[in-house]
């Protein structure tokens, strides 16, 4: 293969990999964020405790979550295809994506919402704060840090799904690494293109605990 | 009629093993303008009772008066805005530590819908009614503990309240910070007629500061009177055994010295 054809499909997977990472975290959040706000407010100790909807959204996520992702991905090739009109490539692979990241991004906004002091809530409550302040100015201005830890671990997982995706044609640098080097035994263009993948992951990582540290105003300044 | 009126209120907690009787048929009255003080011993219920006055704790029974008006009749909204006319300030101090000190005492204009301009100016003047003009764009982490304290003041001052409510203001503090808060407390109940209702386990916040005092003893309100006179005639087993232990602390105080 020639060295020019070759950069110019690690930039084009590259592209795609970025492209179904951040749009399916996005979309991850829009769906998991007020998940695990519910999950959050509604648990005994929350600020509207309730059983029977915490059970249900608890149940729910745990199953999801243990389902394997390359199960998930063919489990919901019918949905994608639905949803995006066929069940391979960049677009389809979003589906299954944001599907395997909403629950996790769920339990890990849940657990840093569940970080924030009590009675810096208490506090809001007896300024006369409602609901809706209490959680967004309160407990997810509080947890922020936390938050954004959680986002670059959301992140990484899904990185790590989208290359897997690629054993069904899934695009992006996965879906590279496999047709070259499983499929066409060339290692040399596997090597590289799994080193880009590490490259990737080493600077989201980087990137998102360095805004996470810059924000939080815990630790002086 | 008394600003803050407890009726027959009882607060039980549902525990598995028994019920926990935190507060046993309280009736107390709050006159406006005084420093009331409620004391006892850990457990005794007096943050449970505090909690009670703006509703943070539902109690099992009774009726919570403020001003007259029933706070268990209120509408959520109408809570939310008597809470504003009742500052609370905290053992912990309870300060948002992603906000700076301004932005602090901002909040509850924040939540009252006061414009960003206008708060931050009031927020400058509380500021300086505590003495912390200068640390205003501090964030909370880089603060003493008596420094955090004023900060909730000038935050509780900030939303005009009528009433202060004090869960162990100053149990977090060493005695000579404790002096300068309760000075504080002292200082603005006189010059806003700010009524201050001050939960303790220390003898000494009471005599310092309080004008009448309510004794709790296991969720039973052992007694209520004039500081002078409960210090000097303490009528129940709960004030006597507070007032020993005053005592025997004091002398010790005064063997340590001599040593
Ligand atoms: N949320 C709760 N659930 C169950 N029991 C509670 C709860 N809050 C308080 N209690 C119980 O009610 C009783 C009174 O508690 P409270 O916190 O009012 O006491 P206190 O006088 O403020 O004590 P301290 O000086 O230690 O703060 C205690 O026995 C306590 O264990
Ligand atoms: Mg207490």
């Amino acid at each position: 293969m020639i060295f020019k054809d070759m950069m110019t499909m690690l930039a084009e997977g590259t592209r795609d990999t970025l492209y179904m990472v951040l749009i399916s975290t996005l979309l991850g959040y829009v769906i998991g964020l007020p998940l695990g706000i519910l999950l959050t407010i509604s648990d005994v100790d929350g600020i509207s405790p309730n059983k029977v909807l915490y059970k249900i959204l608890d149940i729910i996520i745990n199953i999801t979550r243990s389902i394997p992702f390359l199960i998930l991905l063919i489990l919901i090739m019918p949905f994608t295809k639905l949803v995006v009109g066929k069940s391979y490539g960049t677009t389809a692979t979003i589906v299954p994506l944001t599907i395997a990241a909403a629950p996790l991004i769920a339990r890990m906004v849940e657990s840093s919402l569940k970080e924030v002091d009590k009675g810096v809530i208490e506090a809001a409550f007896s300024m006369g704060a409602g609901g809706f302040t209490i959680i967004w100015k309160v407990m997810v201005t509080e947890a922020r840090t936390s938050l954004l830890v959680g986002v670059t671990i959301a992140l990484g997982t899904i990185l790590g799904y989208s290359a897997m995706a690629g054993v069904i044609g899934g695009g992006g640098l996965g879906d590279i690494a496999i047709r070259y080097g499983y499929y066409r035994y060339e290692t040399g263009v596997m090597i590289v293109t799994v080193a880009v993948l590490v490259v990737l992951m080493q600077v989201l990582q980087w990137a998102g605990m360095l805004i996470s540290k810059k924000i939080d105003r815990r630790r002086g300044k | 009629m008394s600003i803050i009126e407890l009726k027959n209120v009882s607060k039980t907690f549902d525990a598995k093993k028994s019920n926990i009787h935190a507060l046993s048929n309280i009736d107390l009255c709050v006159e406006e303008g005084e420093i009331f003080g409620v004391i006892g011993l850990s457990g005794a219920g007096k943050s449970t009772l505090v909690r009670c006055m703006n509703l943070l704790e539902k109690p099992t029974d009774g009726e919570i008066l403020i001003d007259g008006k029933n706070l268990l009749k209120l509408s959520n909204r109408e809570l939310r805005l008597m809470r504003r006319e009742i500052g609370m300030i905290f053992q912990h101090f309870n300060l948002l530590m992603q906000r700076n000190v301004l932005d602090n005492v901002c909040f509850p204009m924040e939540i009252a819908g006061v414009s960003k301009a206008e708060a931050r100016k009031r927020a400058k003047q509380y500021l300086d009614i505590v003495g912390l003009s200068d640390k205003a764009k501090a964030y909370p982490v880089q603060l003493s503990g008596g420094q955090k304290q004023r900060v909730a003041i000038a935050r509780t001052l900030a939303s005009n309240p009528r009433i202060i409510l004090c869960d162990e203001a100053t149990s977090a503090l060493d005695p000579q910070t404790t002096g300068t808060i309760l000075n504080l407390l002292k200082q603005i109940n006189k010059e806003y007629q700010i009524t201050v209702v001050v939960i303790t386990h220390e003898m000494r916040v009471v005599e310092e500061i309080c004008d009448r005092v309510a004794v709790l003893d296991h969720g039973v309100l052992a007694e209520v009177g004039d500081v002078k006179e409960v210090f000097k005639a303490p009528k129940s087993n709960a004030a006597k055994a507070l007032l020993l232990e005053r005592k025997i602390k004091q002398l010790e105080g005064d063997v340590a010295n001599d040593i």
